[in-house]
């Protein structure tokens, strides 16, 4: 049986063991993603990556390729789905981005260019959300979290570390720090962990080096998220994005 | 006569497990005080992070402290009545939610408590309390007032009825305690697989997963260890049939898990019982003994050597999504109860990774009797998909709610002619997660084919509001969502909004087809069940009663979901005002 699947029609081949998110990159195809990051134990909950597999809905990032599977990726429906999921994700937190030292760097923004979202749409939540300046070099802001467990796993996976998990539930779930005060000055986070970078948004950010590339030079002004996450393009990311 | 207090969890064989310890900690200082969370942590050897996140994950656990006296009233549509919870909050002068300033009663809501067939129902510090009436509550007002204990209480609030009324194959006959298990261990736990295949057993939890199939796959899986679980998270609102089975046949439904453990090779099982029924723990324990006494579990079960079978009780604590299968298995694991990725499966990475099969109570107790009784003798009754019995738990406006057994295949019109429900408008099938049905389509049969169901009937008579009831449901969602996936985390308190505005008399034709659009997208892409089915009562509402939801809508192109008038709330609570003048219409 040969190991390869079809991607909006087209074939390409997969290793036994990859999900279907593993074949399209390797095939550079890009399917939108946002908690998703290769190295990382694939997590499927921001279902950006949704695609449709033999009429089924999935999550690209977890569900392992099988031989002549037939996925829809870049379909108009699909595109739809994913602008809404934007949309929702910014409603559920505060986002401010003409206010945020990340915009320009923040795949959540590049993501809603990406689907020519112009607005939230829905009713914002506005949530009530902790600011967490404690560390000396790293600031934790709620409002922006989407909750996609990158510094979760990458704590855990990459810098042997448990900094960070996710508490509560539904709507009121919010990140939490695994120290006796729950403070992240109280942790063991350190600015050359993994999990110190690797927010795709703004809630964890390096202090002291806010504008330091100027708007305009940023990540999203000069890729779009498409060549940035299909990583082909040799780019170098700027101080706060999440290489 | 007198009430049994609770029995100490610290007393249970799984004393230690993260979820006991925070119930023992909640009913020792009435909140889980933040000084106490490293102490546990490194006791338990958990991270303090995991500690912390459980507690704000199931409902039973609080960060600030609740009254001596913590009330919870039901706030599913058959057991739920929070006109009664208004009237207690008046007499008791407290604010929903908010613990009186003498620390003494708190009170508030909670999802359905599988009293559906005797409400209107409450917990009473962890205490189930049925066929509430607004007679009562002065009396209930002085005894919390007095601070009277609750073993002091009138003992007949805290009764609990069967409420059998038609039996069938399982709920008929009593069997004597080891018939199953000695059936089989007269033959082999290749027989008993071969007659659970026969019967054509499916999941009772309702999504009717073979039985056999299941067991096979588990015994046949490459791991160290294998373990079954009986879910008795019986969340489901209208829910209440495995609350009568732990009640009136927990031993044969403890044997179908030795059963299966024969088959599957587990030398331990796990009982997870929802936090709602801590009221039976008494009686389970009890009947674990009694088994324990009679070697029905333990080691060498029936002189069989190396059967050895052990059963442990985890109690929920007030989670819906934890009847998931694999939330279940996450809870269990002390976590919270998030949906896992699927693949792979619990049969081959279960509990601790392990190969494990999760049964319904229902599915344990079919089991048994097939073991005594065979295969066939299964499989004569119910269609040619869906064999057998179902036990259905029958609430609302009928006039004899309880427990009824029949085989698969009766339409819904012989069934409410059975209980009594023939004035009903609507009925919803399998609980919020499930089906609305309307009139038109009573000749519906109950069956894995036709409407699937894990027994929850819920009765709408004429005079129901059905956009309430659904209102009800979308709540109900919006606050049971785990919180993993975008789609359900963040669209089903969407939903919630939108309903909410209509049912205000603000919606309009726009903001009902934004309602269907989101709905469509949680239903088709969240990731577990939870957040497939919630969008089911409102999507059938509108289908087979749209009259219901455009009776209330604007006739105008877009109204904002802001209000000026209800954004004042805050600034007339403030300065105690809430005269005509201090509204702006």
């Amino acid at each position: 049986m040969s190991h390869t699947l079809f991607i909006d029609g087209l074939e390409i081949p997969f290793a036994p063991g990859q999900t279907i998110m593993d074949a399209a990159l390797a095939a550079g195809i890009y399917i939108p993603h946002l908690c998703h990051k290769p190295g990382l134990t694939p997590h499927g909950s921001c279902k950006l990556c949704t695609v449709d597999v033999d009429g089924r809905s999935a999550a690209a990032c977890t569900l392992p390729a099988t031989a002549g599977m037939k996925v829809d990726n870049h379909t108009p429906a699909l595109q739809e789905v994913r602008k809404t999921l934007v949309q929702m994700l910014f409603v559920e937190g505060n986002h401010l981005c003409p206010t945020c030292s990340k915009t320009g760097d923040c795949t959540l923004q590049a993501l809603g260019y990406h689907f020519g979202m112009l607005d939230g749409h829905f009713p914002p939540f506005y949530p009530l959300r902790e600011i967490d300046a404690s560390h000396p070099d790293i600031v934790l802001d709620r409002d922006r979290c989407v909750l996609c467990e990158l510094c979760v796993r990458a704590s855990r996976e990459q810098d042997g570390k448990n900094v960070f998990a996710i508490g509560g539930r539904g709507a009121a779930s919010h990140l939490i720090v695994n120290s006796p005060s729950g403070k992240l000055g109280d942790s063991d986070l350190t600015l050359d962990d993994a999990a110190a970078h690797i927010c795709p948004v703004g809630a964890i950010l390096p202090k002291n080096h806010g504008h330091e590339i100027p708007i305009g030079r940023r990540t999203f002004d000069l890729h779009s998220v498409t060549e940035a996450d299909v990583a082909h393009v040799g780019l170098q990311k700027t101080e706060h994005h999440d290489e | 006569m007198h009430l049994a207090p609770l029995p100490s969890l610290a007393k249970q064989p799984s004393a230690d497990h993260l979820l006991h310890r925070l119930h023992q900690l909640q009913e020792h200082h009435r909140y889980i005080p933040a000084e106490t969370l490293a102490p546990l942590a490194a006791e338990l050897g958990l991270p303090i992070s995991q500690i912390e996140a459980v507690i704000d994950f199931y409902n039973f656990f609080h960060r600030t402290p609740r009254g001596c006296f913590d009330i919870l009233f039901s706030n599913c549509t058959s057991c739920g009545d929070l006109a009664l919870m208004q009237q207690l909050c008046e007499l008791l002068d407290v604010q929903p939610g908010v613990t009186r300033a003498d620390g003494k009663v708190s009170i508030d809501q909670t999802s359905c408590v599988g009293m559906c067939d005797q409400g209107a129902a409450a917990l009473v510090n962890g205490r189930t309390l049925t066929k509430l009436t607004t007679e009562q509550l002065p009396q209930l007002t002085a005894l919390v007032n007095t601070a009277t204990p609750l073993d002091a209480w009138p003992v007949g609030w805290f009764s609990v009825q069967d409420n059998i009324r038609h039996a069938g194959l399982l709920i008929n006959d009593a069997l004597p305690a080891g018939a199953g298990l000695r059936a089989v261990l007269q033959t082999d736990a290749d027989q008993l697989l071969a007659e659970i295949k026969q019967s054509g057993l499916r999941g009772r939890g309702g999504a009717g997963f073979n039985t056999a199939l299941k067991w096979q796959l588990c015994r046949a899986a490459d791991a160290p260890e294998h373990y079954v679980v009986c879910n008795a998270d019986e969340g489901e609102p209208g829910t209440f049939k495995d609350r009568v089975l732990l009640t009136s046949f927990a031993q044969q439904v403890f044997e179908g898990m030795a059963l299966c453990a024969y088959v599957i090779n587990a030398r331990h099982g796990f009982l997870y019982l929802r936090g709602e029924y801590r009221y039976l723990l008494p009686s389970l324990e009890a009947t674990l003994a009694e088994m324990h006494a009679t070697n029905l579990l333990g080691e060498n079960i029936l002189k069989q050597p190396g059967f050895d079978f052990d059963i442990s009780i985890v109690l929920g604590a007030g989670a819906y999504i934890c009847g998931e299968e694999s939330s279940l298995l996450e809870s269990l694991e002390q976590k919270r109860g998030v949906a896992r990725v699927r693949p792979p499966f619990p049969v081959t990475h279960g509990y601790r990774g392990q190969s494990t099969v999760v049964d319904n109570v229902e599915t344990l107790l079919a089991a048994t009797h097939i073991a005594v009784h065979g295969g066939q003798w299964f499989r004569d009754h119910g269609t040619a998909q869906s064999a057998g019995t179902k036990i259905l738990s029958v609430s609302g406006d009928c006039t004899a709610p309880g427990i009824y057994e029949f085989p698969f295949g009766i339409s819904l019109q012989t069934l409410l002619e059975t209980c009594g429900g023939l004035d009903a408008q609507a009925v919803q099938v399998g609980g919020p997660s499930g089906t609305l049905v309307s009139r038109e389509e009573f000749g519906r049969k109950l069956a894995f084919e036709d409407l699937a169901t894990g027994g929850s009937i819920m009765v709408y008579g004429a005079q129901r509001d059905l956009l309430a009831v659904v209102r009800n449901f979308t709540h109900f969602f919006a606050h049971e969502s785990c919180g993993f996936c975008t789609p359900c985390r963040v669209g089903t308190p969407l939903l919630r909004k939108y309903i909410d505005k209509i049912a205000a008399g603000h919606g309009t034709a726009y903001d009902r087809e934004e309602m269907v659009r989101l709905g469509k997208l949680v239903k088709r892409r969240s990731h577990c069940g939870l957040g497939q089915t919630a969008a089911n009562p409102l999507l059938d509402l509108l289908e087979k009663f749209p009259q219901v939801c455009s009776e209330r809508l604007l006739h105008q192109d877009y109204e904002p979901f802001f209000n000026l008038d209800a954004a004042l709330a805050t600034t007339r609570d403030l300065t105690h005002r809430d005269d005509a003048e201090a509204h702006l219409s």
